[in-house]
């Protein structure tokens, strides 16, 4: 008979103990559809170990579960994100006692085990790491894992502290804390993160128990069930402490790999987590235990976790909970799709679409052609296979499903035209012209064009509701983002089809209205245009790219210019020069200088910015100094500190002008677009993010627009809506 | 134009300079056998005999720089060594740790103790035992501690040393000529018996000889024979990511060239040195004479990254305390930590080679950390002897970026 009364039902940890003298703590907040680690969850668990301590003679051991689909889904973000500096000393004691009660569990001197249902990240994790023996469900999905740094933070419920007393100092850091990946079952047995899997969600706490049942009571004195290797005589870290000579050789390059890393960018979650594992590492647990408390909290009360969160938790969640799509129309899913040209992008589209379990028809204008895109497409999927994301035979399933031809009659019925051809606005309508009739009869018709306006593209089409624009990036299977553009006619139906497909190809989805560059194209243009002005005013280019970098860009913008070639950007600003009111950026004459003076095109071309010598690295141009009169040296006329801002600051108005022109539609889509496609710090979380977290906010960002527009031009001051926005203190939500 | 708080104490005189051999600092080198306890004691018995009318009981204190003080050199050396060396146990002992500059520190602090008025007489210098207690054996957070390297943008010194090559355009070929330059010049000194008045054989406790010379120079070192050796800081700086850490800061270097190696950076070696400092008034009384007046000492430094850019900045303190130009030095002894350390304080002092570290430096005779300083004083004070010039300068680099100078004037 359990002892289990009417109370502990509403308990977020319900605690019910059997007959053999078995606890189960069942997570299973009353409020919410996933456990987090909430004000109910803390006092629910402190309820549970106090109990726990309380009847300890009858306690034979513990097993912890869910009642969710999940096991536990972490920390509290929403309440986490309302911390202030002043709220240091209640942030650390909610800390530590949630810890308190996690070393209680783990100190009671009766085997604990956790039986995990669904995923564990983050804190739910935690819990389960202060169990002395972990069980998930081998279902191929569930994820385990710290994946705290990647929001500005670091496990700091004892995951620093435990998984470095559990795999050694460098192994936990490189393989489970600083990068904080998240493994699927079979991966997470093999590194260690869990025990022992069970085949199906129903035998998770029968093997708790069984496993509780094989370890309590140990005839023969051997307590080693109910203790962490950590708490046993004789303890010794994996690898060593930091004092041993093995470790102290490696330790001074820790810090200086980590800047490498991250190449200079200021992410201050990974360093504290580095210095919270190397200086817990040199006391006891408890200790240990405290000092990563302190580390968290100096992250959590401050602006970078909060800027990173708002774009990759909360923003990402509005957008795959549906934020820009249209409320009415029904979820939709393609039956058959048809990806008309088999180049880089056509190849990689198909085969996100084929992972996703729909059938992809390849076209091109011949066999020959087709046949070369679906070799790129198994070039893709070996590549997954070798990192271990799918199986052999996972991967001849989605090639079996991708189906090249030059034959426009294969394409009879497909309910998805993803276009992929050359950027012409005479062959994309011979493509559409050719093929509406073949088609579905109300097959949505998308075009993956990154510079033609929408509206003029569906003007090739008999059907323009039903078109839309899907811009994808390159390389495609491994960008996340696909900008949905919304064409004059495009219907709301429309809109919402093309939403559900990106979300079913576990893309990102952002809704941009049809203009000239769109979002993404434009504003990652005023980021290039930005720097080459910069060589314009003689800045030394080595500068400028490191600038970058620094920033907390993934990569700098004269190697991307290279990448994307000049002529690229020479034909975009013909283009753009035919609307009235364009602007030539001052930095064009660089590129036409480069093209014109010097033939220097771009990467492609075997020149640019930079010299690609066949044997080695790439080298910035010696022209670059010796013709264009670039500083040498630290001479540049522009401070570094201005190249780093000015660089932030020219994305961010240019997306402000984006919403105040209905470009973008909502500031999610402005925040998760701009670092998931076009490479915004991602520490600043996003283009409109870093108006908020700017020192002294919005009227701080303000101030110091205006002085970037007085020393270097009209383009940085700001525009009347974010003026007006600082001066009613407001943000962007 | 002397500092005029500077001119007020008694002056401090250098009565006599002396060190030992060094012995190469590995296993097979001819020191690894000794304690460096016993380099000390032997150094502080040869200061007597050589300077029979000194009464120890006048010794007031021994300052030795010792950078690594665990283990065999742990627990205040000094003072053991005073103490073992039998000398009045009213005289004291202190180590201390300016990392390379200890021994020149050592004489400073003591130089600067006589002037003040209140002490006598000091016999100050260094010991390191690089075989015995190996470099970064004391540990210490800013390598180890990831925080305090964050905050202060730590880098080995052979990556400052790299990144200052590269600034200034030196290449491997001219690092390895300034290196082939000192070992010329040190077996020169040698096998002109210059270094024979200072340079005190270490014998055993028979008697027997253990070491006798500067057991790391090469004479046949050429720019060829360097030029097949690794550069030793490459895989630290590409990999473990210490280029990346200095360009953070030196942002408009494209990539460090990697050119310094154990032939062109100051040797590893073992060996110890002691400077008598004291007043004119100990001079009278213990029947002294004194070689060479300190006129000014003084410390600066450099931004940590670059690190080793300090002597030039420290040099110009010292002379302006000293009423001195740079033209008026007649002699430079700059501690040769890697090779583009010395170019750059000679192009930023505008000092001739010709007249900078004369007797070779540690690149080809070593670099016994806690000793250095003392021993460079000694060489310049005999060479300045030997020509019959007047005033000299030593300075050096230092780890943290600190830069420290002395300069002397010799006494005909």
């Amino acid at each position: 008979m359990s002892t289990r009364t009417q109370a502990d039902e509403a308990e977020a940890v319900r605690f019910d103990r059997d007959s053999a003298g078995i606890v189960t703590l069942v997570l299973d907040d009353p409020t919410q559809g996933a456990n987090t680690m909430n004000a109910a969850y803390v006092a629910s668990m402190r309820r549970a170990v106090d109990r726990l301590e309380a009847e300890r003679d009858e306690v034979r051991g513990v097993v912890v579960t869910s009642a969710k689909q999940t096991f536990f889904a972490g920390g509290d973000l929403a309440t986490m994100m309302l911390a202030t500096p002043d709220d240091a000393a209640e942030v650390f004691a909610t800390i530590e006692e949630v810890k308190r009660q996690l070393r209680a569990l783990e100190t009671l001197g009766r085997p604990v085990v956790a039986a995990m249902g669904g995923s564990a990240l983050g804190g739910g994790y935690e819990i389960a790491l202060a169990c002395h023996h972990r069980i998930a469900v081998a279902d191929g999905r569930s994820e385990f894992g710290l994946p705290e740094v990647s929001l500005g933070l670091l496990p700091g419920g004892g995951g620093v502290t435990r998984t470095v007393r559990m795999f050694g100092l460098q192994e936990a850091l490189t393989n489970v804390l600083l990068r904080g990946p998240r493994m699927r079952p079979d991966r997470a047995l093999a590194a260690g993160l869990v025990d022992e899997l069970v085949d199906s969600v129903d035998d998770l706490v029968p093997a708790g128990r069984a496993w509780v049942l094989a370890h309590a009571d140990a005839d023969d004195g051997d307590d080693s069930a109910s203790t962490q290797p950590w708490d046993r005589p004789g303890y010794r870290i994996p690898g060593g402490a930091p004092s041993s000579p093995k470790l102290a050789q490696l330790l001074p390059a820790f810090a200086s790999h980590l800047r490498q890393q991250t190449k200079g960018a200021p992410y201050t979650a990974p360093r504290a987590i580095m210095a919270a594992a190397v200086e817990g590492a040199q006391v006891d647990v408890d200790t240990a235990l405290r000092i990563e408390s302190r580390y968290l909290t100096s992250l959590l009360i401050r602006q970078q976790f909060k800027d990173m969160a708002k774009a990759l938790f909360f923003d990402v969640r509005h957008i795959n909970a549906g934020g820009s799509r249209p409320d009415g129309p029904a979820p939709w899913r393609a039956s058959k799709v048809a990806v008309v040209g088999a180049g880089m992008m056509g190849a990689g589209i198909a085969c996100s679409t084929a992972r996703a379990g729909m059938p992809v028809m390849l076209a091109d204008v011949d066999a020959a052609a087709a046949e070369r895109g679906t070799a790129r497409c198994l070039d893709l999927l070996d590549k997954a296979v070798g990192r271990g994301r799918m199986s052999p035979a996972e991967r001849d399933d989605v090639l079996a499903s991708i189906h090249p031809t030059s034959h426009s009659s294969d394409l009879e019925g497909c309910d998805l035209l993803i276009e992929a051809v050359f950027e012409d606005l005479d062959l994309k309508h011979r493509v559409y012209r050719d093929l509406e009739p073949i088609l579905a009869a109300d097959a949505l018709l998308a075009s993956n064009t990154s510079t033609l306006p929408i509206t003029a593209l569906a003007k090739g089409v008999q059907r323009r509701d039903d078109f839309i624009g899907l811009h994808f990036f390159s390389p495609v299977d491994k960008m996340p983002l696909v900008e949905i553009i919304v064409g004059e006619q495009t219907s709301d139906a429309a809109l919402a089809r093309a939403y559900d497909f990106v979300l079913a190809i576990r893309k990102t989805p952002i809704v941009v209205n049809d203009s000239r560059g769109f979002f993404t194209s434009r504003v990652f243009g005023t980021l290039l245009m930005e720097a080459v002005g910069m060589v314009r005013e003689g800045c030394n280019p080595v500068s400028i790219e490191r600038a970058t970098t620094r920033a907390g860009f993934p990569a700098p913008p004269l190697a991307m210019l290279d990448e994307v070639s000049l002529t690229l950007v020479q034909h975009i600003d013909t283009a753009a020069a035919q609307e009235p009111g364009h602007e030539r950026p001052p930095g064009m004459d660089i590129v036409d200088r480069m093209v014109g003076d010097f033939d220097r095109r771009g990467k492609a071309a075997g020149a640019g910015f930079y010299a690609y010598p066949e044997d080695g690295q790439k080298w910035l141009w010696p022209g670059l100094w010796d013709e264009l009169g670039c500083a040498r040296d630290g001479d540049s006329p522009v401070p570094f500190t201005d190249m780093q801002e000015r660089l932030t600051f020219v994305m961010t108005l240019e997306t402000v002008r984006c919403l105040d022109e209905g470009v973008l539609r909502s500031v999610p889509d402005a925040n998760v677009g701009s670092i998931l496609g076009i490479g915004f710090p991602p520490l600043r979380g996003g283009a409109l993010q870093h108006v908020n977290g700017y020192a002294g906010g919005p009227a701080g960002f303000v101030a110091r627009a205006g002085e970037l527009a007085a020393a270097y031009g009209d383009r940085f001051a700001p525009p009347a809506s974010l003026v007006t926005l600082a001066e009613a203190h407001q943000t962007y939500r | 134009m002397a500092d005029s708080a500077a001119s007020t104490g008694p002056p401090a005189y250098v009565f006599d300079a002396i060190r030992t051999p060094r012995g190469r600092g590995k296993q097979s080198g001819a020191l690894y056998e000794v304690k460096p306890v016993d380099l000390v004691v032997g150094l502080l018995r040869e200061l007597q005999n050589r300077n029979t009318s000194l009464d120890p009981e006048g010794i007031e204190d021994v300052v030795l720089g010792c950078v690594t003080p665990v283990g065999d050199q742990g627990a205040d050396i000094a003072k053991v060594c005073a103490v073992a060396a039998g000398l009045p146990y009213t005289t004291a002992g202190v180590q201390l740790n300016r990392f390379c500059a200890s021994g020149l520190e050592a004489v400073n602090q003591a130089a600067q103790r006589i002037r003040s008025g209140w002490e006598d007489l000091i016999v100050a210098g260094g010991v390191e035992s690089m075989s015995r207690v190996p470099m970064a054996s004391d540990g210490g957070a800013w390598a180890m501690d990831p925080m305090t390297a964050f905050a202060t943008d730590f880098v080995p010194q052979g990556i400052s040393a790299d990144l200052i090559a590269t600034m200034h355009g030196w290449d491997r070929a001219a690092c390895d000529a300034f290196a082939t330059e000192s070992q010329a010049r040190a077996a020169k000194a040698a096998a002109d018996g210059r270094f024979a008045r200072s340079m005190l054989p270490v014998t055993d406790r028979n008697g027997l000889v253990v070491l006798d010379h500067d057991e790391l120079v090469r004479p046949d070192t050429t720019v060829e024979s360097l030029a097949a050796l690794k550069p030793s800081f490459a895989t630290i700086g590409e990999h473990g990511g210490f280029d990346s850490v200095a360009l953070e800061k030196y942002h408009w270097i494209e990539r460090i060239d990697h050119m310094h190696h154990a032939g062109n950076s100051s040797g590893v070696v073992d060996g110890a040195a002691l400077v008598l400092v004291g007043s004119e008034a100990a001079g009278a009384r213990h029947g002294l004479t004194p070689r060479a007046r300190v006129l000014a000492t003084a410390l600066s430094g450099a931004e940590p990254t670059i690190m080793l850019t300090g002597p030039a900045p420290a040099s110009r303190k010292a002379l302006a305390r000293a009423g001195l130009d740079v033209a008026d030095i007649d002699l430079f002894e700059m501690n040769e930590a890697f090779a583009a350390v010395v170019k750059r304080f000679m192009r930023d002092l505008s000092v001739p080679r010709d007249i900078t570290n004369v007797n070779g430096g540690a690149i080809a005779m070593g670099h016994p950390l806690g000793a250095t300083g003392a021993m460079l004083l000694g060489t310049l004070i005999d060479e300045l002897d030997r020509r019959d010039q007047r005033y000299g300068l030593v300075t050096m680099c230092v780890g943290g970026g600190m830069g420290i100078a002395t300069v002397v004037e010799r006494l005909a």
